[in-house]
Order: C-alpha cells, then sequence, then structure tokens
C-alpha cells in the first residue's frame, strides 16, 4: 500500500486540526434519537468526543493498521499482516523485552503488594502517631516525575553513590558495583526503583481499605485470643480483597509501562538487559526505522493491559459476592 | 492490648520506610545544596540559579507551564461537558460511547504516539505546541470523562429537575446549579491532570525537536546529557522539575490520594 499518511483513511475535517475520523474504529453513530432529547446530549458530547477520537481513537485504530505493515517512516510500506506479530513471540529481543517486564512486574507490583500489606496492617492495628506525616512521605515517589526519579536513583547507583556507601558502610563493601552496569543486576536495579515508587500506593491504598473494617471484629477476635498473625489473616486480608485488585491492577499496568525511568537510567543496557516493551517501541519506532514492528509491539502491550484490567475486574468482582 | 514491645517494634518499621521513602529525595536535595561541581566559591541555594541558567530551564519550565495550562484548561471544561451529558441525560448511544472513553484509561501512550507522530509529520504539525497538548487533552478526557460523570451522577435529581421547573435551561443548570458544590471533584480531575501532563516524557520527547518546545522533564534529561561533569547542578535541574507538582501535593494531598486511588476504582 502506497499511502501510509492519513488522508487515505477518515473523514477530514478542515481547519488545522489533525484529521479526525468520524466513526473510527467502531463508533457507530446514533440513527435514533437526534430530536430534542438526543441532540443537547450529543452537542455537549461533540467538542470533547472530536479530540478525543482524533488524538486517542484514531492513533490507536492507526497503530493496529500500521502493525500490519513493514514500514521504516519514509519509503512505501509492504503489507506483512501477521508477521509484526510473529516477530513479538519469536523475535529474541522482543521476547528478552516482554520477560524483563515480567521481572518488573515482580518489583512493581509484587514486592510493593507483600511490604503494603505488612506496612498497612501495622498502621491500621498500632494506632501509632504521625500517621498523616508518614503517609504523606510514602506516597510522595508518586508525585515525582519519572525522570526525576531516574535521575536520583542514577545517582544512588553510582559507583560512589549512596548505594556502595551503605554496604561498605555495613562491611559488605565487597557487594559495591556499577549497579546499573551490572548485566544481571541493572534490571533488579530499575525494578527496585519501581518499588520505591509504588510502594505508598499500595500502602495508603490498603490503609483506605482496613481503615474501613469495623473495630468490633478486631475485639472480637482478640477477645477469641487471636494473635497479630492470626487476626491478619481471619479479618484484614479478605477485608481488602478490592483494594488489593485495584493496586495489582495499577501497580501491573506500572510496570508494563515503564519507560521514562529506563530511558534515563540505562537507556535499556547493558547491551539489551534492561530493555522492556515500552522502550522497544520507542526504539523501534524512532531510532531504528520499525514503525510497523513498533506498532506492533504497542498494540500487543494495550491488549495486555486491557486483558490484566479485565481479569483483575473480574476477581474484584467476585470478591465482592 | 498492644505490648510495648510491638508498640517499638512498629514504630521502628515505619522509620524504617519513611527513611527509604525519604532517601532517594534527601539524597537529591542534598546534593543539589552541595558544593558546586567545580569547585570554588557557591554552591547551596546558589546551584539553582546556575542550573537554572545552564540547563536553560527558564525555557522548559515555561513551556511546561503553557501546556499544563492548557491542557488542564481544555480537558477540564471538555470534561466538564461530556461528564454533565453522560451523568445527566440519556446519551443516544451511550452504552458505546462511554465505555469508549473508558477504553482511554487503560491505552498506554507508546500505542498512540508512533502513529500521531507519523501521521502529524506529514501535516507538518509535528515540533508544534498542538502536537505535545492535544493529544494529552484526549488521554485527560478519559479520566475527566469518567470522573465528572460519576460527580454528575450523584448529584440528586430533585435539584435538577427543581432547576428546570424554574425554567433554567440546560447551560444554566450546569454551571450555576451544578458546578459551584462540585469544587473537589473539580480540584481533584484539575490536581491530577496537572500532575500527569507536568510528568509526561513521551509525547513531548517525541514531538519536540525544537529546544523552545522542551518541556521541563525533557530539558533535564538534555540537560543530563551535557552535564557529566558532577552532580550538583543536575541535582538542582531535578529539584527545580520535581518541585511545581510536590508544591501541589502537600498543598491539595488530599485530592491526589483520592484521586487517585477512587480514579482507579472503576465501576
Amino acid at each position: 500500500m502506497a499511502d501510509i499518511g492519513p488522508s487515505g483513511t477518515g473523514i477530514m475535517t478542515s481547519g488545522s486540526r489533525p484529521p479526525v475520523a468520524v466513526g473510527v474504529p467502531s463508533v457507530p453513530r446514533p440513527r435514533r434519537g437526534l430530536g430534542p432529547p438526543g441532540w443537547v446530549p450529543l452537542a455537549y458530547l461533540a467538542p470533547g468526543f472530536l479530540v478525543y477520537a482524533a488524538f486517542l481513537l484514531y492513533p490507536l485504530g492507526r497503530a493496529v493498521h500500521l502493525s500490519l505493515f513493514d514500514w521504516d517512516g519514509l519509503t512505501l510500506a509492504t503489507f506483512v499482516g501477521f508477521g509484526n506479530y510473529v516477530d513479538v513471540v519469536t523475535d529474541e529481543k522482543l521476547r528478552a523485552a516482554f520477560g524483563h517486564a515480567l521481572v518488573l512486574i515482580v518489583f512493581f507490583a509484587g514486592l510493593p503488594t507483600v511490604v503494603g500489606l505488612a506496612l498497612a496492617a501495622v498502621l491500621n492495628r498500632a494506632k501509632v502517631r504521625g500517621l498523616a506525616f508518614f503517609r504523606t512521605v510514602v506516597f510522595l515517589p508518586q508525585v515525582v516525575a519519572m525522570v526525576v526519579v531516574g535521575v536520583a536513583w542514577r545517582r544512588l547507583y553510582a559507583p560512589d553513590g549512596s548505594v556502595n556507601d551503605l554496604l561498605r558502610a555495613v562491611g559488605l563493601g565487597g557487594l559495591s558495583r556499577a549497579w546499573l552496569g551490572d548485566t544481571t543486576l541493572a534490571l533488579p536495579a530499575v525494578g527496585v526503583a519501581g518499588t520505591w515508587v509504588q510502594t505508598g500506593l499500595v500502602t495508603v491504598l490498603l490503609l483506605a481499605g482496613m481503615s474501613r473494617v469495623p473495630g468490633d471484629l478486631y475485639e472480637a477476635a482478640r477477645l477469641d485470643g487471636a494473635g497479630a498473625v492470626r487476626e491478619f489473616f481471619a479479618i484484614t486480608l479478605p477485608s481488602v480483597r478490592a483494594e488489593l485488585a485495584v493496586a495489582l491492577t495499577l501497580t501491573v499496568i506500572a510496570a508494563l509501562k515503564t519507560f521514562d525511568l529506563i530511558y534515563v537510567t540505562t537507556g535499556g543496557g547493558p547491551g539489551d538487559r534492561t530493555s522492556v516493551p515500552s522502550f522497544e517501541v520507542y526504539n523501534r519506532a524512532f531510532r531504528l526505522g520499525e514503525v510497523g514492528s513498533a506498532a506492533a509491539v504497542g498494540v500487543t502491550l494495550t491488549v495486555l493491559i486491557f486483558v490484566i484490567n479485565m481479569a483483575v475486574a473480574r476477581i474484584g468482582e467476585r470478591g465482592e459476592r | 492490648m498492644i505490648s510495648r514491645a510491638e508498640r517499638t517494634a512498629n514504630y521502628a518499621i515505619l522509620t524504617l520506610f519513611a527513611a527509604f521513602a525519604l532517601w532517594p529525595i534527601l539524597t537529591i536535595l542534598g546534593s543539589a545544596l552541595g558544593p558546586p561541581d567545580a569547585g570554588g566559591p557557591g554552591g547551596g541555594l546558589a546551584n539553582f540559579a546556575a542550573a537554572w541558567q545552564e540547563g536553560r530551564f527558564g525555557s522548559s519550565m515555561l513551556t511546561s507551564v503553557a501546556v499544563s495550562g492548557f491542557v488542564v484548561l481544555t480537558a477540564g471544561v471538555l470534561s466538564l461537558l461530556t461528564g454533565y451529558a453522560f451523568g445527566t441525560m440519556r446519551v443516544p448511544g451511550s452504552r458505546v460511547l462511554f465505555p469508549l472513553f473508558l477504553l482511554g484509561l487503560m491505552v498506554p501512550t507508546e500505542v498512540i504516539v508512533v502513529p500521531l507522530y507519523f501521521d502529524l509529520r506529514s501535516l507538518g504539525l509535528t515540533n508544534t505546541f498542538w502536537a505535545i497538548a492535544l493529544p494529552q487533552v484526549a488521554q485527560s478526557l478519559a479520566f475527566g470523562t469518567f470522573w465528572m460523570r460519576a460527580y454528575f451522577r450523584s448529584r440528586p435529581i430533585a435539584l435538577i429537575e427543581a432547576a428546570r421547573l424554574d425554567g433554567a435551561n440546560s447551560w444554566r443548570i450546569l454551571w450555576q446549579v451544578l458546578v459551584p458544590p462540585g469544587r473537589p471533584a473539580i480540584v481533584t480531575m484539575v490536581v491530577l491532570t496537572f500532575m500527569w501532563t507536568w510528568n509526561e516524557f513521551l509525547i513531548p520527547l517525541v514531538m519536540a525537536t525544537d529546544e523552545s518546545l522542551r518541556t521541563a522533564p525533557l530539558g533535564l534529561t538534555f540537560f543530563q546529557g551535557q552535564h557529566t561533569s558532577g552532580f550538583t547542578l543536575l541535582a538542582a535541574g531535578a529539584v527545580i522539575v520535581a518541585t511545581p507538582v510536590v508544591l501541589v501535593y502537600l498543598l491539595l494531598q488530599r485530592h491526589f490520594i483520592r484521586g487517585m486511588l477512587d480514579g482507579a476504582v472503576r465501576e
């Protein structure tokens, strides 16, 4: 196909705006109700929907379209069908990137969930002072730009950074190294930065859930002689199922979407040891000139995120019944 | 009852994690206030002025303010309108249209930025303010529509009915009856949109080739690339970039936490 530009698809609107695809993809225009009850709400909806369709829905459709081509971004594109998707499964580099994303999920979602559960349980049970301060502090990493987080952790992991200082101080100086340049440890090192970012979110979320558990439940358990551990598994954990589902969704998706952090800390290196799908999308589209492949990775990522969302929502629903 | 030993242990755990959370932040702050990279006089607060100059943060912070301001305002107003329609009216085709908006909550930037770049390029629109701002308006609309719809649905129908009986049209009902008491919900939407836009990296990275269009996070990565001798100025730059959102967070903390937690709990 020669024309990969936007003019071939969708309906153009006039003006300086990029193409606005009305009714793309699979947005049926309402057929009925264009009378008084119908046009008023549509008029309120129209401006937002046009921007949304042009800059989100249309590009999403175009990504699917592009993913079926072999295209370097400049010359003619060649239709390759699902070839780019076959690559996602067979190409060593892409498989490695998705594998790295799995490792990041452990650090972005797994660890924060375990730590967050413990922290929230402690905070909820102990009625400690300074809770507001603690919440402010642990949530803070969520609002700091990922680029800044990357700059900070790069510094911590530097050969003369404070991670190595700390190791030397406790007599483990032998373990010190340039963490982000280490072929096996660079990925977990980036992962720990993710743990740092996500733990606060998970803790605050679970804490909100736990504070809704009626206090007499705990009192009854204590009268029965239950200790802190039994109390946790019998009462606390089951009552925060919905919050756990939300926490897992948010953190797993954050792990899959890690781009800024990789870009700033390792640039995918050393070698390709920390390349992740998001980074591959950028790399392929804007550095290697493999636009079709980049789009296929992006679409795969989107489908993954979609499936995880749906799956976790299901689990959350079942928990409520 | 909680024993004294348990209480001490609890405080120890909390202190440990507060320290873990603060460690990178304090490292950055400490470095930013440390001695200058080249040695000699200066250091302390003067580092910020030096970083501002050398990293050209004047320009990138201004771009960030402009982009964030535009996205927050445009997406905010448009979300009020879409949320109002979905929340209080019978929208034809809403069973398809509303899930389409929700879809945007899940679509990663990575997947839309590739076609956006090449399509906007063929229109000669990359490397413009609009190429950076409008995709983010669209992304913010997904959350804004969801969030404002939830607010409008929570308003009592009787309120709207009464205003209608008084002869108010839908436009007046929106701005005079429903928006004023909705300030908390709107503030939450505004601060979250501001945070997301200010911190966004991939879209400006791909779209802005001109130095004058670099946003603050993008400017910081360029500064990181150029400024390789010492960490003091880079740390000062990082503090500059992070400060606006952190300040808003410290002032309006509840809104951040509530929005990010409730916003995640979808129907």
